[in-house]
């Protein structure tokens, strides 16, 4: 067990290959209890051997199948077999990918773009540990006990797997972070991971350490109860690793660092950061706290003689343990983590997880097929042949029948069996708000301006379109809000808009062309709607005048026409200027000046250009 | 939650529960709940839709042609509609298996017969594909399934009370399906540590063990059935006052509900939360504290106010009840 005790006592840096290899060997043990991982990073020489440390892991017969993004829910979920049912002369069900993966592991690739419906069929079946799916006449009932690695290969913060997926996978692996060089270490020790399985069901846990898990849960702001069930099941899989009995507070610690530290919405409260270092000298199991990563392993080599005793004494402060847990997590929580944290608590109050679930959302609708239906074949509409095949086939004998001897069609397709592919939307349009919030912007009415995007919203919301908002101000422009369809989000961006600052219209369009251009690529349609006075006064070189400022807003108008992108330019000054409308014309923006239009007739000039 | 489930067990016609809220919060846990609660109830033998026997408008072609139908004992459907169904299986279609193998044309009832007098649960409501909806909203909405394929043409009745939870962040519900739903609930995590801890701890007692976990509970779950059971078989006799309709009704047009739904939901609503509790009549208490649940979700709204239309039925309440 060289293993085990190399996860008790790690070397005196958080060596994040370690804690990939511990994540490979946990969901080895228990795939279905933890879930599955997220594994964000390219596909290169990294993730690759990880993948095949998780292989070696694993038993040699236990599936291990790859599910291709697009896999339609036929292959996913099961349905009627079609070769076998015409060659049977009876319905022959068809497994799906899932439940052929029972008891093993379901690779995910390319997981940033699952869309949610997708994520919603793989999240039944992990919260069920069994495929159900009533198709094609059919009602199918396979166990599926899986875990699943996600495959992320997102390249923005916005890209990454949907929400609903990602909540019931325990870890959040970041490979991008691992060199090449770093990885190796231990052999892969399949048999005492087999071992450990064995115990796994004879761990305890101590109440004391439960309720430290979600204490730890709660002060980080983590508002779903299924990251303590998860961390619960981590830590009873280093435990069993470990060739213990009963989950000690260093399990739970090591547990609560790899589930919690990425789901962390906020940090915790200050009075439980500072109350640590006051714990010194209580209980002499409780060696001094670590207040920083460096510290923190300096403690790690003593535990061996302590963690027998929490066991027999049945003392162990469960607020003690707490604070040395989100100790623990704090020294792992990444430094982007924590900025982006004050940043998300500085720009508006948000509800738990909400900071990050629609960020997430940014590549869920895609031009693509998603199924088929049933209905008439009208022009314009696109025939799935193998679907209608399938849906013919079982009716072939009566057909037969009822047509008498004579005929010579092999399968005799009617109309009702004809089946259509649906396609996403492919008319979705995204509008993307080029708000200008400087200080010119807000003399004037930046409260107006938010007033007409508001009701721009509803009726976005009536077209079910999709929305964004990005803002500039300063010297910066930034993206408030990703393309969401999730209104009252678009809404409290808004209210969170503060006004003020130089008029950066350059940046403004550049990064409103950049959303743009992203959302080309997902195959929806952007138009950009940009709300400024038009007098740009702050360049993309700092330092450069106002002249360059207007010169460098021009440059970046032409780009919008030149990428060709749909584009409507609101004049917010109080009397129409000339230099927005030659900005709308270097854009080939229809030009609206907002004095002469009210809201009704703003909404009403987006959706003429919509649907030019 | 909880209470909203029940109350839509105690009287069907309230109409359907919605439950929005978190990921993680035990929606669906909650709803799969209800199944072992729900007492039994007398179906005609045979029959796949599990017709009742005692009421005879509601029957299906074949039941009612029977002079002296048989019945028994059956546990109350609670049907799982999951995602990625293909029509065939909602609304029924010809069995596949006697077709092939015998040729011969018979109808095999879908999802919807097999929930008529029961539940239909839909995860993740919002998600559900938009020609699914359409199905669902017509069949909701006249109690009956009419199947047209293969030369067969099959009329069952289908009523049932739909269920359905998800997450506002996926998505947006299309307003004529938020409209079936009667009682319409968010859910939150409890932020309290005990309650947390006390959930996790369950979970796991149940993971570990699922006998004795069912074992303990059923002590729980026996006296919340007859909770259940009293409170049905009370509801026809509990009145509503003159006082209770008018209430009712000028909350609904303080708040400008659309259509009378809202009023007949929230008046059945109050009605079935009286008998739950054991009260003879319906009074003031029990609209205030099912108005929320009943009204927020039909408030002619600004789609942007999503987020308030719950301090808006407060408010109101307020106003109503306050003076």
């Amino acid at each position: 067990m060289s293993e085990a005790g190399g996860a008790a006592t790690r070397p005196p840096e958080l060596d994040p290959w370690e804690d990939a290899a511990l994540v490979a060997r946990l969901l080895a043990l228990d795939p279905t209890g933890v879930g599955g991982v997220v594994l964000r990073g390219f596909a290169g020489p990294v993730r690759d051997r990880w993948l095949a440390l998780l292989r070696r892991l694993i038993a040699e017969d236990t599936p291990f199948r790859r599910c291709p993004l697009n896999a339609p829910d036929g292959r996913l979920l099961g349905g009627l077999d079609l070769a076998a049912t015409l060659r049977a002369g009876r319905p022959v069900a068809e497994r799906g990918l899932l439940a052929e993966a029972d008891g093993g592991i379901v690779i995910l690739a390319m997981a940033e773009r699952l869309s949610i419906g997708t994520a919603a069929r793989l999240a039944m079946v992990l919260d069920r540990g069994e495929v159900v799916a009533e198709r094609d006449g059919l009602t199918l009932r396979n166990p599926a006990r899986v875990g699943m690695v996600a495959l992320d290969e997102g390249a923005e913060p916005d890209e990454r797997p949907p929400p609903a997926l990602a909540e019931r996978l325990a870890f959040h692996l970041d490979l991008t972070a691992i060199a090449l060089s770093d990885t190796g270490g231990d052999p892969p020790d399949a048999a005492g991971v087999a071992a450990a399985r064995t115990r796994l069901a004879d761990v305890t846990m101590p109440d004391a350490v439960l309720e430290a898990l979600c204490g730890t849960a709660l002060a980080l702001g983590i508002g779903s109860a299924r990251a303590p069930l998860l961390a619960m099941r981590v830590a009873r899989g280093i435990a069993a690793l470990a060739v213990r009995d009963a989950v000690t507070e260093d399990d739970a610690a090591r547990a609560c660092r790899l589930v919690f530290s990425t789901r962390a919405t906020r940090l915790p409260p200050p009075q439980q950061e500072s109350e640590p270092q006051q714990a010194p000298d209580q209980p002499p199991d409780g060696p001094p706290e670590p207040q920083d990563a460096a510290d923190k392993p300096a403690e790690a080599p003593d535990p061996p003689p302590t963690e027998e005793s929490p066991e027999t004494e049945e003392e162990i402060d469960p607020q003690q343990l707490q604070d040395l847990v989100l100790a623990a997590i704090q020294a792992a929580l990444p430094a982007d983590v924590l900025s982006r944290l004050q940043l998300a608590n500085a720009v508006v109050a948000r509800g738990a997880a909400q900071g990050k679930a629609g960020a997430q959302k940014a590549s869920m609708r895609r031009g693509r097929p998603i199924g088929t239906r049933g209905g008439e074949l009208r022009a314009g509409a696109r025939i799935s042949l193998i679907e209608t095949l399938r849906s013919a086939a079982p009716w072939q004998p009566i057909r037969r029948a009822q047509r008498g001897p004579g005929g010579t069609a092999f399968i005799e397709v009617r109309r009702e069996d004809f089946r259509l592919m649906r396609f996403k939307q492919r008319s979705e349009t995204v509008s993307i708000f080029a708000v200008d919030a400087s200080g010119s912007a807000a003399l004037n009415r930046l409260a107006e301006a938010k007033g007409a995007v508001e009701m721009l919203l509803a009726d976005c919301y009536v077209r079910r379109d999709k929305v964004a908002v990005v803002a500039f101000r300063g010297s910066t422009a930034e993206v408030l809000l990703p393309p969401t369809n999730s209104l009252v989000r678009a809404k409290r961006s808004l209210a969170g808009l503060p006004g003020g600052g130089g008029t950066p219209i350059a940046a403004g369009i550049d990064a409103a062309l950049a959303l743009a251009d992203a959302v080309r690529r997902r195959g929806q349609t952007p138009i950009i709607v940009l709300l400024t006075d038009g007098r740009a006064n702050v360049p993309r070189q700092a330092g450069a005048g106002r002249d360059q400022a207007q010169a460098d807003a021009m440059a970046a108008a032409r780009q919008v026409r030149t990428a060709g992108v749909t584009a409507l330019m609101v004049d917010t000054s109080p009397r129409p200027q000339e230099q927005a409308k030659r900005l709308a014309a270097e854009m080939g923006a229809h030009y609206l000046p907002l004095p002469y239009s009210n809201a009704a007739g703003l909404s009403r000039a987006v959706r003429a250009v919509a649907e030019t | 939650m909880k209470l909203a489930l029940l109350l839509s067990a105690v009287d069907p016609r309230i109409g359907g529960v919605l439950a929005f809220g978190d990921r993680g919060t035990g929606k669906s846990t909650a709803v799969r709940a209800l199944a072992a609660l729900l007492p039994k109830m007398r179906a005609v033998v045979g029959c796949p839709y599990g017709c009742d026997p005692e009421a005879m408008a509601g029957l299906c072609d074949p039941c009612r042609a029977k002079s002296e139908p048989q019945s028994r004992m059956v546990p109350v459907p609670v049907v799982d509609l999951p995602l990625g169904a293909t029509e065939d299986r909602v609304v029924g279609a010809l069995d596949i298996e006697r077709a092939l193998t015998r040729g011969e044309k018979a109808f095999e009832p879908g999802l919807l017969a097999r929930a008529h007098r029961g539940f239909l649960y839909i995860d993740e409501a919002n998600l559900l594909e938009d020609h699914l909806v359409d199905l669902l909203l017509d069949v909701a909405a006249s109690g009956e399934n009419v199947v047209e394929r293969e030369g067969i043409s099959i009329r069952h009745p289908a009523r049932f009370v739909l269920i359905g939870s998800g997450n506002p962040e996926e998505g947006e519900l299309r307003p004529q399906l938020l409209d079936r739903f009667g009682l319409s609930v968010e859910v939150r995590t409890p932020d309290d540590l005990p309650t947390r801890i006390e959930v996790v701890r369950r979970r796991d007692a149940f993971e570990r063990d699922p006998a004795a976990f069912i074992a303990k509970w059923h002590k729980e779950e026996l006296k919340l059935r007859r909770q259940l059971v009293a409170a049905r078989d009370r509801l026809p006799d509990t009145a509503v006052p003159e006082a209770a309709l008018e209430r009712a009704a000028r909350l609904c047009m303080a708040l400008g509900t659309d259509g009378l739904r809202g009023e007949l939901t929230l008046i059945r609503a109050a009605r079935a939360l009286a008998a739950y509790e054991g009260d003879a009549t319906v009074i003031d208490a029990h609209i205030r504290r099912i108005a929320p649940p009943a009204l927020r979700h039909r408030l002619r709204r600004n789609p942007l106010d999503d987020a308030v239309s719950t301090t808006r039925v407060e408010r109101v309440l307020a106003e109503q009840f306050g003076a």
